[in-house]
């Protein structure tokens, strides 16, 4: 999927060209209707005039950007400073998303190189076991997460009633509970395309390394690393992109303390306080920086392909 | 299973990644797991164990909360299985296009247009299609919800069914079309018969994608209108009480029923 | 019956362009009604874009294709009375047997009871018929191909294109095929184009072989033509094994070539038009047209030594060093051990052979 995403598919053959526009129209319309045409219309929203009771006044401003990065005061007539409250928003959830990725790496990529080299037939199976969770409700999963990590729930309980500790470790509305419910959330997207790379490696490298005499360690850092390194940067895009937008694992898991965009985006669409030309724009901001980072993946991809076929 | 000794020998195996591969599905199924168990505690404080019941199971179709939840439970049906529906015959056109259509210039646009609601964020859709229903002036509830759905669950039935699609040679449609039929029978007698089990995948994904759904959903739902999940985190933003993990634990079997028999829709291949 | 002999496919400079690459280039022939014709050449030749042409998956960049004296090259595949043997038999793999046979006759717009009747039919010509209800993936690859075979047939079409059909079995099963396809195709009278890369089933099966090079056609005639009078290197190199020797034409007279193959030794052959005197050509001789003897035998003889004997199981292949001369492939078989000799390595002897055998050819 991962290099197929950067390619657009594999062979194909001609035998309904004849229809090919027809067949494809349905995609394109919807498609540009309720995607594209959205995306353009939010782009255009972020240059408007806020409407106090949510919804936008359609004069042209610059009020929503200038806001996000600047503080001019709370009548707006002081001289503009950065305004950093944003910024920092921004910046946490890269650094959130970015300890979510190292983690799911630290454990996804022993996972997955594990389950590659299990006998071919019980691959499928592990494969499918690592899966199952994430089609379950995410809202479930970090739900659960949140019921087995509170002070009170079974997590503390157990470390209490063997002995481990004394008082309950708070983990709910941490940091660190965030990046476990980011991990949770997207794990399998790190776990998919390292494993599809560890699969197609040629094992007699390894082989070919020890009788070289390098060690197992030597092997996986000079051999099969730099072999399966697509496959792991795939894996820690698709971790860190949805990770950076995510709304659920920190508003349920991190409360008010660790609020990240997808909160503030979400903040501005609900209740009275929203501002949509704000949320707009700073959906704007996100959405430039996921298709940047999905651009250089796109690149790297597509390198990798010219040069290991 | 290799043994310490062996190990030695095999040039595959690394110390301590089976264990880590062990906790790594322990993280990923405990809290399922014990949200399943709590799910039949009779207590109706969270905390403690009292034995099992199924007073909470019984509590959500008939307790206080119960009207809100099937009425959830009811919308989120019927837009799953009228999205997926949507979402799989244009995924599948759209499949025959791409892999059946030969070589042409839009390829490369069509599959970015395909892929886009995987790239963009799922917040920023949400907010652009709730922008996009205001600038249109087209009132939020059921119906918003339905086209949201269709469109983003596009891509998730595309993959498997192109998937499959590619992995089909097209001399079983050149072999049809010598032996007389014309294109349009042997897309329906041969091509579609054989890509049966990536459009029942491709169907399934969207489908459960549908029902999951919450942050498009919150967004392009109007007053009043609830789903499954948007009743759910309505429910859990005033504290997790009992009945939200029997729902849950309700919840995660369907999921898990619907991808186990995608699993083996996929893997009974009929082209062997 | 008229004595002219009727013309099934009719193929008129034909050629086949993508993009930049030419895939064949301006090919003409005509294939006789009744007859199996073969397409033989090397992968890439364009032997299979040919057959596709003809089929319908194709299109034809330039040229024309008749049936029979019809124009089909514009017709799409399912309106040409044609029928094709796939190279992986392209059963349908979510039919049972007979319906894959009777998918055809269906299509056609025979009902579904009659087009099964005939399919049963065909099933039993090639004495599947206890497989009719089983899928084809609990068939065996022979059975498979007689499938294929008579899922092709039951619509009775005009000519019968056969896509490498035997590439896929073992080498008995094959050797029994071969012998099947050509029964059958004697029994019901169809016109069969096959098309093959294995010179050894072409010289088996075929009434008339079209050899393909390079989206040329190199030589078309009979088996016998193209083994003893190969036109080209390519083909005598193609077809069988035989001795390639680079000479120069000494002298032409009675339509004969006296060539010299360098060490004194020489040759004579058969003229070909546009070799003269002088000129630098190829020339081959098959191993087994060689024999040896103490003395020099009556026809043409040149003194050597045995380099190698070589064991091959039917034969015994023997490397003769003719002296400051190239080296010479003997074939000698070991069913008639007792009439020619085989010397031991280091020998002088004389490598013999009759007026004819060796053959001069252009390029």
């Amino acid at each position: 999927m991962a290099a197929g995403a950067a390619s657009g598919g594999s062979a194909t053959t001609d035998t309904y060209k004849e229809v090919r526009t027809w067949l494809l129209l349905p995609a394109w319309v919807t498609l540009a209707i309720l995607v594209l045409a959205p995306v353009f219309m939010m782009l255009i929203y972020s240059f408007l005039t806020k409407e106090f009771r949510g919804g936008v006044i359609w004069e042209f401003s610059l009020a929503a950007y200038d806001q996000f990065f600047f503080d001019r005061g709370l009548f707006g007539d002081d001289p503009a400073k950065i305004e950093w409250t944003y910024i920092l928003i921004f910046w946490r959830s890269i650094w959130q998303a970015g300890a979510a990725t190292i983690l799911s790496l630290a454990i996804g990529f022993p996972t997955a190189y594990f389950i590659a080299t299990r006998p071919e037939k019980s691959r499928a199976l592990w494969v499918f076991l690592i899966t199952i969770p994430y089609w379950v409700n995410l809202l479930i999963r970090t739900v659960s997460m949140k019921f087995l990590l509170r002070d009170q729930g079974p997590l503390n309980d157990f470390l209490i009633n063997i002995g481990l500790i004394d008082s309950p470790i708070h983990i709910v509305n941490t940091n660190f509970a965030v990046q476990l419910g980011l991990f949770y959330s997207y794990l399998p997207f790190m776990v998919l395309p390292i494993y599809a790379a560890v699969e197609r490696y040629n094992f007699s490298l390894s082989e070919a390394a020890a009788d070289l005499y390098a060690s197992k360690a030597t092997t996986l850092r000079r051999i099969l690393l730099p072999t399966v390194k697509p496959g792991v940067i795939a894996g820690c895009i698709l971790v860190f992109v949805p990770s950076m937008g995510s709304f659920l694992a920190p508003d349920l898991l991190g409360g008010a303390k660790n609020f990240m965009i997808g909160s503030l985006i979400e903040e501005q669409f609900k209740g009275n306080a929203g501002n949509w030309p704000f949320g707009a724009a700073a959906s704007m901001v996100l959405m430039t920086m996921v298709l940047i980072l999905l651009m250089f993946y796109a690149r790297q991809q597509a390198r990798s392909e010219k040069a290991g076929g | 299973m290799a043994t310490a000794k062996s190990a030695k020998f095999d040039i595959k195996s690394y110390t301590g990644f089976k264990a880590i591969t062990m906790l790594c599905l322990f993280v990923l199924y405990a809290p399922l797991v014990v949200v399943t168990i709590y799910s039949f505690n009779s207590s109706v404080s969270l905390t403690n164990w009292e034995g099992v019941s199924f007073r909470w199971y019984v509590d959500v179709f008939t307790g206080p909360e119960s009207g809100k939840f099937k009425a959830a439970a009811l919308n989120s049906l019927i837009i799953a299985i009228s999205a997926a529906t949507m979402a799989t015959a244009i995924a599948t056109l759209a499949a025959t296009g791409m892999v059946r259509g030969g070589k042409f210039k839009l390829r490369a646009v069509s599959f970015g247009l395909i892929s886009l609601p995987l790239m963009v964020p799922e917040i920023v859709t949400a907010v652009a299609t709730l922008i996009f229903f205001n600038a249109i002036s087209f009132e939020r509830g059921i119906m918003t919800i339905l086209l949201a759905h269709t469109a983003f669950c596009i891509p998730f039935a595309y993959l498997p069914i192109s998937a499959r699609m590619q992995g089909i040679e097209d001399s079983y449609e050149q072999a049809a079309m010598d032996l007389y039929a014309n294109k349009r029978q042997a897309f329906t007698k041969i091509l579609m018969p054989l890509m049966m089990p990536g459009i029942i995948s491709g169907f399934i994904l969207a489908f459960i994608v549908s029902l999951d759904d919450f942050i498009i959903t919150n967004f392009v739902k109007g007053a009043g209108v609830e789903t499954l999940p948007t009743a759910i985190f309505g429910s859990v933003k005033q504290g997790i009480k009992p009945n939200i993990m029997a729902i849950s634990t309700m919840l995660l079997g369907v999921s898990i029923l619907m991808v186990t028999i995608s699993y083996f829709v996929s893997k009974a291949d009929n082209t062997k | 019956m008229s004595s002219k002999e009727q013309i099934a496919i009719d193929v008129r400079d034909a050629v086949k362009r993508y993009g930049d690459f030419t895939a064949l280039k301006t090919i003409s022939l005509s294939i006789k009604d009744n007859e199996f014709f073969t397409l033989l050449g090397p992968s890439g030749c364009g032997k299979t874009t040919l057959l596709r042409m003809i089929a319908g998956f194709e299109d034809v960049t330039e040229g024309a294709i008749f049936l029979y004296g019809d124009e089909i090259e514009n017709l799409p595949p399912n309106k040409r009375p044609v029928n094709t043997v796939f190279q992986n038999y392209a059963l349908f793999p979510h039919m049972t047997i007979l319906d894959n046979v009777a998918f055809g006759l269906e299509m056609r717009g025979a009902g579904k009871s009659e087009a099964r009747k005939k399919a049963g039919e065909m099933l039993e010509l090639v004495q599947l018929t206890q497989f009719s209800t089983r899928k084809p993936s609990q068939l065996s690859g022979g059975q498979q191909q007689r499938v294929a075979l008579a899922r092709a047939l039951a619509p009775q079409p005009k000519v019968l294109l056969l896509d490498e059909p035997l590439s896929a079995l073992d080498l008995k099963l094959r050797k029994a095929m071969q012998l099947e396809l050509k029964h059958l195709q004697r029994e019901t009278g169809i016109t069969f184009i096959f098309v093959t890369h294995d010179q050894e089933e072409a010289l088996t099966m075929s009434d008339r072989i079209a050899v393909m090079s390079a989206g040329e056609l190199q030589q078309l005639g009979a088996p016998t033509d193209i083994y003893e009078r190969p036109h080209n290197m390519f083909v005598a190199d193609f077809i069988g094994e035989t001795n390639l020797l680079e000479v120069s034409v000494d002298n032409i007279e009675n339509g004969r070539a006296i060539c010299h193959l360098g060490g004194g030794h020489e040759l004579t052959c058969n003229e070909v038009e546009g070799v003269g005197v002088g000129s630098k050509v190829h020339l081959s001789i098959r191993p087994e047209r060689l024999f040896m003897s103490d003395t020099p035998a009556e026809g043409e003889s040149l003194k050597g030594s045995v380099k190698e004997n070589i064991f091959v199981g039917t034969d015994i292949t023997t490397i003769v060093d003719l002296q400051d001369g190239p080296d010479f492939v003997v074939r000698t078989s070991n069913s008639d051990r007792g009439n020619k000799r085989i010397f031991e390595p280091g020998t002088e002897m004389f490598v013999n052979m009759e007026l004819g055998a060796a053959r001069l050819l252009v390029d």
